[in-house]
C-alpha cells in the first residue's frame, strides 16, 4: 500500500466520521438526553463518550464484511475480475443513492450499546460506507503477491490481513474525527449548528461512491 | 430535488424554535355540511405588518364534495433531524389533508406560491382500506419512519378497531397498518409520542356510527365512548398499558406531550364527564416505571335556564364546558383549554405540570352567552372556541369554532357560524382586535383545525432538549 492511498483511506475514514448520520449525533443526542439535573453534564458526557466506540465498532464491522468479502473472492478469482466486478457495483450503487429518494428507516431512540452498534452496522452497510473503500482493497500489493507466489490458502491470509489493516486504519480515521465532533457540539457548540452546518453529504456521499466506482475500474 | 442545507424550518430543540421567525401565513381546513361544494383549506395572512392581515388570501378547493375536513398536517417536520434515521434534507412542503367522513386522504403542495397550495394526490378511501384496514382518518403526524395517520373506524363497513394508518415519507403511500400488537386497543382519535423515550400515547372518542350522525345520548349515558389512554411501544408498534380514566369520563380527545424529549409527561382533555357534566384535563406521567394519569383540571358546568338550551342538553339545566381542545406552548409553560359549550378560552400556567394555575381566560360565542368578538361587539356568535393552535413562540393563539358537523348541529342547532380569531398571549392574554376573519370570508364553510407555515406548537417533535 502507498502513502498515497494510506492517506486516501484516512480521508475516507474522517469523511466517514464527519458525517452526522453515521453516529456522532446519535452518541450527542443520548448525552443531551441524560444531560439534566445535578450532575447531569458530566453523566452526559460519559454517555456520548461511552456510545463512540459502540459506533465506531458497527461502522468497522460494516466495513469489514466488504474487506474480508473482497480479499476471499480475490484468493479464487482473477484480481482483475474482482475489479472489474468491484467497480460495476459500486458505480450502480452510488447512482442508486443520488437517485433514490428512499430514505433508511429506523424507529427507536432508546438503545443499548449493543443495539447501538447494531445500528451503526445497519447506517453504514445501507449507505454503502464499506463500499466506498473498494478500490482499496482491490489494489493490495498483500494479496497480490501472496496469489502469485504463495497459492491461494496463502493469498487468502495475506489479503485477510490487509483487510484487517483497511477495516483498523479506516475506522480509527472515523473515530477520531466522529469523537471530535461529538465532544466539541457536547461540550461547545450546541446543536442550533445543525441548522446551518448540516450539508447534505448524502449527495457528496453518492458522488464519492461513483467516483470510488471509476477508480476501481480504470485501474483494474 | 433535495436540499443542501436542512429545511430552515426544522429545529433541533423546542428552545431553538421559540427563536425562529413568527408565521406569516396560517392554513385552516373549512367543510361544507351540506356537501354541495368542495370542502377547502383556506389560506390566511397572519402577517400583522400586511395590508391584508386577518383576511383569507388563499383558497385551495378540493377535488370532490363530502370529505368534512378536520384535522390535518405537515409531511415533515423537526423530527427528520433526529439521529436515528435522520433525513434533514426533506422539505416542510405538503400538507397532509384527511377527509374524516369520505377516508380520502389529499395532499397539497405548498410550493411554487404558499398561498396558493395545489392538490398533488389523492389517496382514496379503498387504498387507505386495503393496505391499512381503516377508515375516517383523522390525526397526521411527522414521525420515525414515515406520517402517522390515525383512524377512527375499520376498513369495509367495520366499525373498528380504529389505530393508526402509516403513510411513507416521499411517495404519500399507505406503507401498513402501524399496530403489531394492539392489546386490548379498539377506540382510536388522537396519537403522539414522547420520542426521545420510544413511547407512543393515544386517545378514544368512537367508532364511525358512534359519532357520525350527532352525539349519541344513551352510548353517552351508558358511558360507552372512550375514556382510557393507551401507551404503545413505539419501536416495536407495540400496546404496553391502558389507562382507564374511569368511565364517567366520557370522551378522552387531544393529546398533548411535553416538547421537551427528556420529559415523559402530557396532558390529555376529556369532554364531558356523565356525573357532573364537568370538563377536565389530566397529566399522563410515569410512577415506578408503570404510566399513570391524574386529574389536574376540572372545569364545572354553568347553570341555565332549560329553555336557552338546545333539546339535547335541555334536561339538564346546565351548559357543559366541552373541553374539546387544548394545546401546549412548545415551551411547555403555557396550556389553553378549548371550552366549546361555554364559550370561553382558558390559560393555564402549566410550568408545574402536576398543578395548573389559573392565568387568564376570555369568553367567545357559547351556547347560552353567545359572547361577540370585541372587534365586532354588536354580532352575537355561536359556536365557541374550539381548535386552537399556538405559535412557535407562543406569543400568538389562533382558535377557530366549528367541532365536527353533526355536532355543530345538535349544540348550535340554529347554525354554528363560521368565525376565527387570535389571541395575544404574553403578560395578557386578550383579542387581537384587527383579527376576526368571520361569516362571509368562509364562503359557507365551517373553519376547523389551523397550521401554520413553518410549524407549530401541535406539529413538531424534537430529539433534543
Amino acid at each position: 500500500m502507498t502513502e498515497g492511498s494510506l492517506a486516501a483511506l484516512v480521508v475516507l475514514g474522517a469523511f466517514h466520521g464527519l458525517n452526522p448520520g453515521m453516529g456522532w449525533l446519535f452518541a450527542v443526542a443520548r448525552g443531551f438526553q441524560e444531560r439534566s439535573g445535578e450532575d447531569g453534564r458530566r453523566r452526559g458526557r460519559a454517555v456520548v463518550l461511552q456510545s463512540l466506540p459502540a459506533i465506531a465498532a458497527g461502522h468497522a464491522a460494516a466495513i469489514g464484511v466488504i474487506a474480508i468479502l473482497v480479499a476471499v473472492t480475490r484468493s479464487v478469482v482473477a484480481g482483475r475480475t474482482v475489479a472489474i466486478a468491484g467497480g460495476v457495483v459500486l458505480v450502480g450503487f452510488g447512482l442508486w443513492r443520488l437517485l433514490s429518494r428512499r430514505h433508511f428507516r429506523w424507529v427507536g431512540m432508546r438503545l443499548s450499546l449493543a443495539q447501538l452498534a447494531g445500528w451503526s452496522f445497519l447506517m453504514s452497510s445501507v449507505h454503502g460506507a464499506g463500499l466506498m473503500l473498494v478500490p482499496f482493497l482491490t489494489n493490495l500489493d498483500g494479496a497480490v503477491a501472496g496469489h502469485h507466489h504463495g497459492g491461494v490458502a496463502a493469498g487468502a491470509g495475506n489479503a485477510l490481513s490487509a483487510g484487517i489493516f483497511v477495516t483498523g486504519v479506516h475506522t480509527l480515521a472515523m473515530f477520531v474525527v466522529a469523537g471530535a465532533i461529538a465532544v466539541v457540539v457536547y461540550e461547545v457548540v450546541g446543536l442550533a449548528v445543525l441548522r446551518h452546518a448540516w450539508f447534505n453529504l448524502d449527495r457528496i456521499w453518492a458522488i464519492a461512491l461513483i467516483g470510488a466506482g471509476i477508480i476501481t475500474l480504470a485501474t483494474a | 430535488m433535495p436540499r443542501w442545507k436542512p429545511d430552515p424550518t426544522f429545529y433541533p430543540s423546542p428552545r431553538d424554535a421559540i427563536a425562529g421567525p413568527p408565521e406569516k401565513l396560517a392554513y385552516v381546513a373549512a367543510f361544507d355540511r351540506a356537501a354541495q361544494t368542495p370542502d377547502a383549506i383556506a389560506v390566511l395572512d397572519v402577517d400583522p405588518g400586511s395590508g391584508s392581515y386577518g383576511q383569507v388570501v388563499g383558497w385551495t378547493s378540493l377535488p370532490h364534495t363530502g370529505d368534512e375536513l378536520h384535522h390535518f398536517g405537515w409531511n415533515a417536520c423537526s423530527s427528520a433531524l433526529c439521529p436515528s434515521a435522520p433525513h434533514p434534507h426533506a422539505e416542510r412542503r405538503y400538507l397532509i389533508v384527511p377527509g374524516l367522513r369520505s377516508s380520502r386522504i389529499h395532499v397539497l403542495d405548498t410550493r411554487p406560491d404558499a398561498a396558493a397550495p395545489q392538490v398533488v394526490k389523492v389517496i382514496e378511501a379503498e387504498e387507505l382500506a386495503a393496505k391499512a384496514g381503516y377508515s375516517r382518518p383523522h390525526t397526521v403526524h411527522c414521525g420515525p419512519g414515515g406520517i402517522y395517520v390515525t383512524a377512527l373506524g375499520g376498513a369495509d363497513g367495520a366499525e373498528g378497531p380504529g389505530g393508526i394508518a402509516l403513510l411513507d415519507h416521499t411517495s404519500f403511500e399507505v406503507l401498513d397498518r402501524w399496530e403489531a400488537d394492539r392489546g386490548p386497543q379498539y377506540l382510536a382519535y388522537d396519537a403522539w409520542w414522547h420520542i426521545a423515550h420510544d413511547v407512543l400515547v393515544s386517545s378514544e372518542w368512537g367508532t364511525p356510527s358512534m359519532i357520525e350522525d350527532g352525539v349519541v345520548a344513551e352510548l353517552l349515558l351508558g358511558r360507552k365512548y372512550g375514556h382510557a389512554l393507551h401507551f404503545w411501544d413505539l419501536r416495536g408498534r407495540k400496546h404496553l398499558q391502558t389507562v382507564d380514566l374511569g368511565d364517567e369520563h366520557q370522551m378522552a380527545l387531544e393529546l398533548r406531550p411535553a416538547h421537551d424529549p427528556t420529559k415523559k409527561y402530557g396532558f390529555a382533555g376529556v369532554v364531558v364527564s356523565v356525573e357532573d357534566l364537568s370538563a377536565s384535563v389530566w397529566l399522563w406521567h410515569e410512577e415506578d416505571g408503570r404510566w399513570t394519569a391524574t386529574k389536574v383540571i376540572s372545569i364545572p358546568a354553568e347553570p341555565a335556564d332549560p329553555a336557552a338550551l338546545p333539546p339535547v342538553i335541555q334536561p339538564f339545566g346546565a351548559v357543559p364546558p366541552l373541553v374539546t381542545d387544548i394545546d401546549l406552548s412548545v415551551d411547555d409553560q403555557w396550556l389553553y383549554v378549548s371550552c366549546w359549550g361555554t364559550g370561553e378560552l382558558r390559560r393555564y400556567d402549566v410550568s408545574d405540570p402536576f398543578h395548573p394555575v389559573a392565568a387568564g381566560s376570555v369568553r367567545i360565542g357559547g351556547i347560552v352567552n353567545r359572547t361577540p368578538h370585541p372587534a365586532a361587539p354588536d354580532l352575537p356568535l355561536a359556536g365557541g372556541p374550539q381548535m386552537v393552535e399556538v405559535s412557535r413562540d407562543g406569543k400568538r393563539v389562533y382558535v377557530t369554532n366549528s367541532l365536527y358537523g353533526a355536532w355543530d348541529d345538535q349544540f348550535y342547532p340554529d347554525g354554528v357560524g363560521a368565525w376565527m380569531a387570535k389571541l395575544d398571549s404574553g403578560t395578557e392574554f386578550t383579542f387581537d382586535q384587527r383579527f376576526f376573519p368571520h361569516g362571509d370570508a368562509f364562503r359557507g364553510l365551517r373553519p376547523h383545525q389551523t397550521r401554520l407555515q413553518g410549524g407549530d406548537a401541535s406539529s413538531d417533535s424534537y430529539c433534543y432538549p
